[in-house]
Formats: structure tokens, sequence, C-alpha cells
């Protein structure tokens, strides 16, 4: 299998910080990879990395080729920082990603109409579109940004903590949403995330990030005791209790 | 007592002032009130001021010193970044230190109190054939760069992070609008005089994106309503002899309240109220772990 992300001997320093020191890992195309660790561990930096954003020493390779800012195989899903603009209709959010970096003007056309459908339609979200950003709820808003990252047909989607104030319910939605999408359309998924517990059931590979290492492999395998305690440098207790799983330290960190 | 509207030279040269500076104000101000900068907006007429009277002291045309010193301003803000773009009280101090320097210019400069009035509130009715002629130029030049640089604007001012990975330089496209800005204001500034640059500039562009959620929708009706605030404000001050500028923002004011009314497509509704609280926990659905 090809692959999609490529890191050799990957370090970022970020204000004097270390995030990732010496970091070599391969996630396999088609890949459903949930991005976790502490506040602060790098999730979103490594996301950033990817897109070419974030100085780097080492090689971050996509398909085979360098990452450079602004590659069409990668759909982006930021952390929403600033708020949308909330009397504008979903549809006009959506369609400003379209061809968004080129200069000019952009006038109505067909094409673009059917693109904006298109990605719309993946994620079930065309009624939405018609209605104010301000009257959607959050859920509903993630909902239209994940259509938008399908825009122009990406390989790779970099989803940044899509699951942020989002209720139990909404949360499972969303990453069954993700699943669905990732499934169908057979492209590669980093999914970043707080809690490991909503993502169990999609996850092919989880992507542990702390101390400046990453840890990269099937949950079984990285959200162990020994691992994680290796990977942190201090121990670190896995607790698995009826389906779900506990990362414990002396303060709780996943 | 309205049929001697379009028989004096002024008053055709008003209409067409205030057309090539609303049409500007409407568009820019639109993206302006998206991006929620309108205070640096109204922080670069008052700067602009300065530029004004500082041209007037060395003897050049006042419409020059206004539009070279707003430019000059509206990239240096754009440069700095949103550091100072966004911080209301760098830009309020910057504000009102320019209007404190022009004070100190006409002071220098008393033969105009005249001047100063025009300035500060404009005079739509002074407006002679060289000055329409580089207003009309200047709407031209900034409705030519808004639409160059319309498409990356909208997607940084919607979504920065994402505009930023997907190759938008976000700086460039800051400075260059403020540019425009800057370039609309000191129009504006012509009409309505620089203590009034809001009334076309944001209060169209508000008025319109109550209106509508639609982009081409609301950009032409904040053009529209810029015009016709104008328009109306001069025919209303041609009846009355009361100040047009006075008119406009009462126009301008008027259209802002109008679009809360009950019954248009603006106003809220109020939301359904949420559910007391979150639904049952789901289970997990996969045992990848156990």
């Amino acid at each position: 299998m090809s692959e999609a992300v490529r890191f050799d001997d990957v370090g970022i320093v970020q204000g004097g910080r270390t995030i990732l020191s010496q970091v070599a890992l391969r996630i396999a195309d088609g890949a459903f990879v949930g991005v976790l660790g502490g506040n602060g561990a790098g999730k979103t930096t490594l996301m950033r990395a990817i897109l070419g954003l974030v100085p780097v020493t080492g090689r971050i390779s996509l398909f085979g080729r360098p990452a450079t800012r602004g590659n069409p195989l990668v759909g982006y899903m930021p952390q929403r920082r600033a708020p949308l603009a909330a009397r504008l209709s979903g549809r006009t959010l959506v369609a400003a990603a379209l061809d968004g970096q080129r200069w000019g003007i952009a006038l109505p056309s067909a094409q673009a109409s059917r693109e904006v459908d298109r990605v719309l339609e993946q994620v079930g979200a065309q009624a939405l579109a018609a209605r104010k950003l301000d009257e959607l709820s959050g859920g509903e808003r993630q909902r239209l940004l994940l259509a938008q990252t399908l825009l122009g047909d990406p390989k790779l989607l970099l989803l940044d903590e899509p699951l942020i104030s989002l209720d139990p319910k909404r949360q499972a939605e969303m990453v069954a949403l993700v699943r669905d999408v990732q499934q169908a359309r057979g492209i590669a998924v980093l999914f970043s995330a707080h809690e490991l517990n909503p993502l169990l059931g999609a996850l092919d590979q989880v992507l542990y990030l702390g101390n400046g290492q990453a840890a990269l492999g099937s949950v079984d395998a990285v959200i162990t005791s020994e691992s994680l305690s290796r990977l942190y440098a201090a121990p670190i207790e896995v607790v698995r209790s009826n389906g779900r799983i506990f990362v414990m330290s002396d303060t709780r960190i996943a | 007592m309205l049929t001697g509207l379009f028989s004096y030279g002024f008053m055709i040269n008003a209409f067409l002032a205030a057309m090539a500076v609303a049409l500007v104000a409407g568009p820019v101000g639109y993206v302006l009130v998206l991006r929620q900068q309108s205070f640096a907006g109204h922080a670069l007429s008052h700067v602009g001021f300065t530029g004004a009277t500082g041209a007037v002291l060395l003897g050049l045309p006042p419409l020059w010193g206004l539009v070279a010193v707003t430019l000059l301003a509206g990239l240096a803000m754009g440069l700095l970044g949103e550091r100072v773009a966004g911080r209301d009280v760098a830009i309020g101090l910057v504000l009102a230190g320019a209007l404190g320097l022009g004070l100190l210019f006409l002071h220098f400069f008393t033969a105009y109190a005249a001047q100063a009035t025009a300035l500060l509130f404009g005079n739509v009715f002074g407006v002679d054939r060289a000055t329409l002629l580089t207003l009309a130029g200047l709407g031209a030049l900034t409705l030519a760069g808004l639409a160059a640089i319309a498409r990356p604007l909208l997607f940084a001012s919607l979504q920065p992070e994402l505009a930023e990975a997907r190759g938008v330089r976000l700086r460039l496209v800051s400075v260059l609008f403020l540019g425009l800005v800057a370039l609309a204001t000191a129009g504006c500034a012509q009409i309505v005089g620089v203590l009034l640059v809001f009334t076309l500039m944001v209060g169209p562009a508000a008025t319109a994106q109550r209106l509508s959620p639609r982009l081409g929708v609301g950009v032409a009706l904040s053009a529209g309503l810029a015009l016709s605030e104008a328009w109306g404000g001069i025919v209303c001050a041609y009846a009355t002899d009361w100040p047009a500028s006075f008119w406009i923002t009462t126009l301008s004011g008027a259209g802002y309240l109008l679009s809360f009314l009950p019954g248009l497509p603006g106003p809220r509704r109020e939301r359904p109220p949420r559910r007391p609280g979150p639904g049952p926990l789901p289970a997990p659905s996969g045992g990848s772990s156990s």
C-alpha cells in the first residue's frame, strides 16, 4: 500500500520549545488515524507542518512528494478560533474556499455550483447550506466545514479537533460521518481529538504525541501502560473498562 | 420646490460625486464589516484629516493630502497586522493623535475656518469638476483593486487559517485591502466629512448584511443603499437647506434601524431553547479494546 504521509527524521521547534524531535513515521493511504496527546503536545503543529505552514528539519512527504503549502491533495479543517461570519449562508462559506487562493473575482458559474453541491451532498448538508451560520448548531457547522475540506477531491484530510464543544451524541455522529466519507472515498484521515473514546470504533491507527515523540500503531499496541510510559518517560496507567479506555497519570492526560 | 434639482451645475456635480463615492463605499464597506474592522476604517479617515490640513498648509489641494496620508496609514496598519488592526486602544490613540495634529495644522493656517468644517463634516455641494474627476478616478481604481483581490480577500476574511493553508498570503491581502479602504475612505470624506465616514462605509454594509445571507446580493444591496442614502440626503438638503451630511447620516441610521423590523428577512428569529441536557451517552461501537 502506498503512503499518504511519511516523516523522515522530522524535528519541529517553536518558540524555543521542541514539539517533535527526530520523528519517523508512515501513514498508509486510506487509513483513519486518530491524533492524540495532551494540550500542547503538538497536534495542531503536526497538522500545520504537514500543510507546509511550519518550518521543520528533516523531511515530510505526502504521496511521495515533499509537503508544500497549498497542496490540492490535502483537505484541512482548522480548529476554529475566530467566530464565523454569522450573517452569511452556509453555502457562501463553503463556496468561498473553492479556488479561494486565486486572485480575481469569483463570478457565478455552473461548474463551481456543481462542485459545491457535490461536497454538500457527500456530508448530507444540502439543507443546512441555505441557512445562516448563526442559525446552525455547532454540529451542523462542523458538517459544513467537513464538506468544505472535500472541495477539489483531496486524498488526505487533516481534521483538527472536530469534536470540540460538541455533546456526546453529536460527537458520535461526527465520527461516523467522517468514517463514512473516508470509507466511501478511500482517503486517509488524520483526526485529532482530546478524547480517545469517541473515536474507538472508527480508528485504524492512533498517533500519540507527547514529550517530543510520536507513537503510531493500532490502539491496542499504542495505548498501553508500557508504550505511553515510554513515550512520556513517566509512569502512565492505562485502564480498560467496559469497552472504554482511560489514560491516567498524576493528572489525567487523555 | 424640487423642480430646480438639476438646474444647477453644483447640484449635478453633487449627485455624480455622491455616486462615485457611494458605489465604492458600499462594496468596500461590506468587506470591512465582514472582517469586523470598521473601527480601523473610522480611524483611517481621522488620519486623513491630518493629511488634508497638512496639504492645505503646504498649499496643495486637501484631497491629495487626504488620499496620500490615508493610504500610507492604511498600508502601515496592514503591515503591522492583526496586532494593531484589531486593537481598539491603539487605533483609538492614533485616531485622537491624528485629529489633534490636524488641529495644529489648522491653527497655523487660520484663514479658512470653513475649510475645517468642510473636512470634518463634508461639503458635497462644493465639489468642482476637477474634484469630481479625481473622485471618479479614485473610485474606478478602488473597485478594480477590489475585484482583483476579491476571492482571496473573502476566503481570508471568512476562514483565515484555512486560507493560509491553501496558499493565500494573509498579510499581503490584508495590506492591499486596507489600502483600498483608505482610498474609499478618502472619497467618503469628501462627501460626508472625516467624522461621518462611518455613515457611508458601515451603515449601508451593516444593513445589507442583515437583509441578505447571500454574498452577491449583499454587496449589491450595500452599494444600492449607499447610493440611495447619499442621493436621498442631497435631495433632502436641497429641499430643507439643512446640511446634506446630516440627511445622509439620518437616512443611513434609519435604514439600519428599519432592517430590524419584523417581517424582513434580516431579523433573526429566536432559536428554540436547547434541550436541557445532553442525550444518553452512546455506547462505543467497536470492541477494539478489551
